[in-house]
Formats: structure tokens, sequence, C-alpha cells
């Protein structure tokens, strides 16, 4: 469901006198269906720079990756629109809304994109957000002034609102108590179980054990002069 | 129903082509709205736009950035026939005709397009808005001029429009002048979309408006976009607005275009040197 082969990345500082920083290379995964992977290795080893690129924040100038039918690398950005609204879901770790928009819409967006009508949508969204304690006096509110573990819900709960095929989740259990990190888990569960291919990044090693089937060390693309 | 069951149903509902997880890349539009190819105007010696390319497909918003000068505002009067540029093809896909440049489009028919698939919401309400005639009247002026006649329609289609913009309906006798800035360019927003256009060209739509009052209106574009599926050419200094509301993103410079992608890929990871000090010189975006 996702490929990644050969992969390199080149940032150019050019407002740092040109400098080319190369920070991965050699960069090969592939998850399928239903699998759950974990990227770890050291700070700045490139984890996060890995996921923008599946995501296609990140530009792939050298190599090739795949999600589903999408080639990611070198698509037009309409294809990636397109890949984003319906098969590949991202949980980042900060949650960037139009302020004043109320939570319950935030979370019902990604299906109103996809055409859902706004009742069954915002009825989804409000049943995900309760399972994740999201008291229903927020729902009305915008998540803007919310607390970090809040918004972090809020974030989680957009990202599983459609069954994406594809996930990319950048350390989803971080800043959520023991309740509300065993409800992630236990939705990150039943993606895995409805067939999702899952890349996720996560400090919580128990996490990472419990979810996993494998754990790839970025390390092993980072270039010597780096790491 | 259980959650995971609601999700499933919503997936069939939704995005049928997605049980197979290696199905075809995921659909997207076959024709572009909007093609323009080597559009370019001079001001005597001085350049307002050069050269400038790009496709617009059904359904996307496309920002366009760049300092004061760069040409954005000169561009965006090249494409919704305002101005006339010296060079280059700007073809729309007209829902009578098809595919059509609309630079060789009689004057007459050019004007009728303007009233019927575009709009164009400027960035001070005053140009976009009859300052002597009452809200109602604003809005059903551009319904009358799409051939509407019978007014009790007119006046109930201008209601219902003064509420989508959250103006509230019983002020529907004032004028403009009465309004505060930020339900001036509501209301010039109800205007221009009332007639139900394909395309929405905007100069800079949150520009004079305090942050909170942009917000709304933000979101007020945003669902409109969505649910009358419009596509639009977004001006705007504000990469955070863009951020929100773009689709697609282009860079100007001296009136030439020096970046163009995916939004958040042009911002987060910019390839050329101008972007990167733009994008280097704001906080967070
Ligand atoms: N936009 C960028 N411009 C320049 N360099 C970047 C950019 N993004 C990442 N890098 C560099 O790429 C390398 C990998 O960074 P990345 O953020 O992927 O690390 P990480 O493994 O996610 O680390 P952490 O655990 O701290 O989040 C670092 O050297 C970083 O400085
Ligand atoms: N009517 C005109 N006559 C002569 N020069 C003009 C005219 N309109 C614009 N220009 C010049 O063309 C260039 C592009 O101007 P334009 O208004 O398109 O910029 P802009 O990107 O919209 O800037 P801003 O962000 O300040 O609105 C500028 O150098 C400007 O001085
Ligand atoms: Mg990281
Ligand atoms: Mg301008």
């Amino acid at each position: 469901m996702i490929e990644v082969r050969n992969v390199a990345k080149d940032f150019t500082l050019h407002n740092q006198g040109g400098t080319v920083l190369r920070v991965m290379e050699g960069a090969n995964l592939s998850v399928a269906p239903g699998e759950c992977i974990a990227l770890t290795g050291a700070s700045g080893a490139g984890k996060s720079t890995l996921m923008r690129m599946i995501w296609g924040n990140y530009r792939t100038d050298h190599g090739m990756i795949r999600v589903g039918g999408t080639e990611v690398s070198g698509a037009e950005p309409r294809r990636i629109i397109a890949l984003r609204r319906a098969t590949l879901g991202y949980v980042s770790q900060f949650l960037r809304v139009v302020p004043r928009v109320p939570t319950l819409r935030v979370v019902a967006e990604p299906l109103l994109s996809l055409g859902v009508p706004e009742k069954r949508a915002e009825a989804r969204a409000a049943e995900l957000l309760t399972r994740l304690r999201i008291g229903e006096s927020l729902l009305g509110l915008s998540p803007t002034t919310f607390s970090g573990g809040e918004q972090q819900r809020v974030n989680i709960a957009r990202g599983f609102i459609h069954p994406y095929p594809a996930l990319l989740l950048d350390e989803p259990t971080a800043s959520l108590d023991a309740q509300n990190r065993e409800t992630v888990l236990h939705l990150i569960e039943e993606a895995k179980a409805r067939g999702a291919a899952i890349i996720g990044i996560f400090h919580d090693e128990a996490a990472r054990e419990r979810l996993c089937d494998r754990v790839i060390d970025v390390t092993a693309f980072t270039p010597e002069r780096i790491g | 129903m259980a959650l995971t069951e609601a999700l499933e149903e919503t997936a069939r509902h939704a995005a049928p082509d997605d049980a197979a997880p290696d199905a075809a890349p995921d659909q997207a539009p076959a024709t572009p709205l909007l093609r323009v190819k080597g559009v370019t105007k001079m001001y005597g010696g001085r350049i307002g736009c050069a050269a400038v390319s790009f496709d617009l497909w059904p359904g996307e918003v496309l920002g366009i950035v760049g300092e004061s000068g760069s040409g954005k505002s000169t561009l965006l009067g090249c494409l919704s026939g305002q101005l006339r540029p010296d060079a280059g093809e700007v073809i729309f896909d007209t829902s009578a005709q098809g595919p059509v440049d609309t630079l060789k489009l009689a004057e007459p028919q050019r004007r009728l397009l303007a009233r019927t698939d575009w709009a164009f919401v400027h960035q001070n309400p005053r140009d976009g808005l009859r300052m002597g005639v009452s809200a109602g009247g604003n809005v059903g002026e551009r319904l009358m001029a799409t051939g509407a006649r019978h007014y009790g329609r007119i006046r109930a289609s201008a209601e219902d429009w003064l509420g989508r913009v959250e103006i509230d309906p019983t002020r529907i006798d004032d004028r403009p002048r009465q309004f505060s800035g930020g339900m001036q360019q509501r209301l010039q927003i109800a205007r221009n979309l009332v007639s139900g256009p394909r395309l929405v060209f905007m100069d800079e739509p949150t520009g004079g408006l305090d942050v909170s009052v942009q917000a709304r209106l933000l979101d007020l574009l945003r669902g409109l976009v969505r649910d009358m599926g419009l596509s639009a050419v977004l001006v705007t200094h504000d990469l955070a607005v863009v951020r929100l509301l773009a689709d697609r993103l282009m860079v100007m410079k001296g009136g030439r275009v020096v970046e163009a992608g995916l939004t958040d890929q042009v911002l987060d990871d910019p390839q050329h040197a101008y972007t990167q000090l733009l994008v280097s010189s704001v906080l967070q975006v």
C-alpha cells in the first residue's frame, strides 16, 4: 500500500550560500494493508522528513514513493490532493485550523469534502469526539484555545473519521493521559484490523511494542557525514 | 451502530474505489476549468506580468502570493477579462460551448461570461458593491443581469444569500454604507455568488479586516467552495490565509512565477531562493 524506493533528500539553503544538505539516502520501505510499522532513530535522523515526503509536503527529487495507485514523487498537485482526500490520512503533531470554526466542524470536515451529508458527518464527528472524551460543551468551540492534549485528540479524531486505507501518525499518543492513550491505541488497532497500512513515529515504546509489526530505524538512511 | 461499522459505511458511501487497497489512482477531474498559457502584460516598458502559465482544475483553490508590485492584480485582471494581455491565452471551459479562449471572445460575450460563470471579489468592497443600492438590490442585481425577472423569487434568493453570509436578512433594505467593513465584504461575496458562478477571482478578500472577522470570512469561503464545487484564484499577502484556503500556490516576483506547487509543499519545502526568504520572514504559518 505504501512503498518507498531508493529515496534521497537534499535541502538547498539558498539564503545560506546555497549550501546543499543531504539528509537522507537509500531509503526503502514497504507497508502492506493491515500492517503497522514504526520509524525510529535519534533526533534529526530523518523520521519526520520521510513521513513528510510520503505525505507530499516535502518534495521527493530522488527515488520513488507510491501510496495505493498514486505515485507521490513527481505527482501533479491535484493527484496528491485527491490522494489525501480519500486514501491517505495524516495525524500531525500540531493542529492547524481556521480560527473560530467549531471543533465539531473541524473534525467533520474530511467527510464533508468527500460529499457526506452534513448531519451524518457531524454525527460521526460527535461520536468519535465523545469516545476521545472531548466533552459536549467543547464541541461548539474552536479548538484553538484547547489544551495541548485536547488539541491532540481533535487532531486524532480528524485523522480517524474517515477509514483511510493508509495512515501516517506523528506521535499520536504524546501528551495524552493513560485513559485517552488507551482509546487512541484502540483506534489504531481498529484501523489495522480493517486493513489500513500505517506508519507511525512513537516515542512511546510500549505503544510501539503493542501496535507495530516492524520497526524501521531511519539511521540506516542517514548519510555518514550527518549521523 | 458501532463506530467501526459506521466508519465502514462511510467508506462505502464516500469512496467506493478504496475497498481494494491498490486501486486505480485517486479520481481527479479530467479537464481543467481554466488553462492559462504565456500571459504577458506590459505597462509601457514596465512588466506587469510575464509568461504566466498554469492549469486550474474544478474545485481547486489556487493561491497567488508575492511582494507588492509583483504583478498579482495585473494577472488577475488579465484572467478575468478586466485587462487585455499583450500575449497569451486564457482558455476557460464554458458550460455552454466547452473550452474557449476568452481573449478571442467578442466583448459582449466576455461580459456575459463575467456575469454568469465568473465572480470577482475585490479587496475594497466599494469596488464590488453599488453603495447607493440596498443590500437586497446588490444581490438581486446580479440575478437580474443573468435573466431573473420574478421580483418575489429574486427577493427570496437575496434573503437566502444574506443568511448564508451571516447578514441578518431583516437588513435587506439597508444600504452597504450602514454595514461594517466585514459585513460589506460578506455582502460582496453574496452578490458575486448568487448567480452560481464556477470560477471566483479574489484580490485580497480579507485585506482590510481585523483578524477575527477574517477568520469568519475564510471559513465561509471554504464552505462555499466545498458546497458549490467552486474553483477560485485567490491573491493575498498572507501566507497563513493561503495555507488554510488554497490547495495550490503560485509565488510571483517581478511579474513572473518563481515557484508553483502544492501549497504545503511550497511553504514547507520551498525550492526557490525568493520563496525561502518569503517563508522564513514570517514566524510560523
Ligand atoms: N525544511 C527543512 N530545511 C532544511 N533542513 C531540514 C528541513 N527539515 C528537516 N531538515 C533536516 O533534516 C534532518 C532530519 O530532520 P527530521 O525532522 O526529519 O528529524 P527527526 O528524525 O524527525 O527528528 P526528531 O525526533 O527531533 O523530530 C535534520 O538534519 C533537519 O535539520
Ligand atoms: N495601470 C498601470 N500603469 C502602469 N503601471 C502599472 C499599472 N498597474 C500596475 N502597474 C505596475 O505593474 C506592476 C505590477 O502591479 P500589480 O498591481 O499587478 O502588483 P500587485 O502584485 O498586485 O501588488 P500589490 O500587492 O501591491 O497589490 C507594478 O510594478 C506596478 O507599478
Ligand atoms: Mg520529527
Ligand atoms: Mg494588487
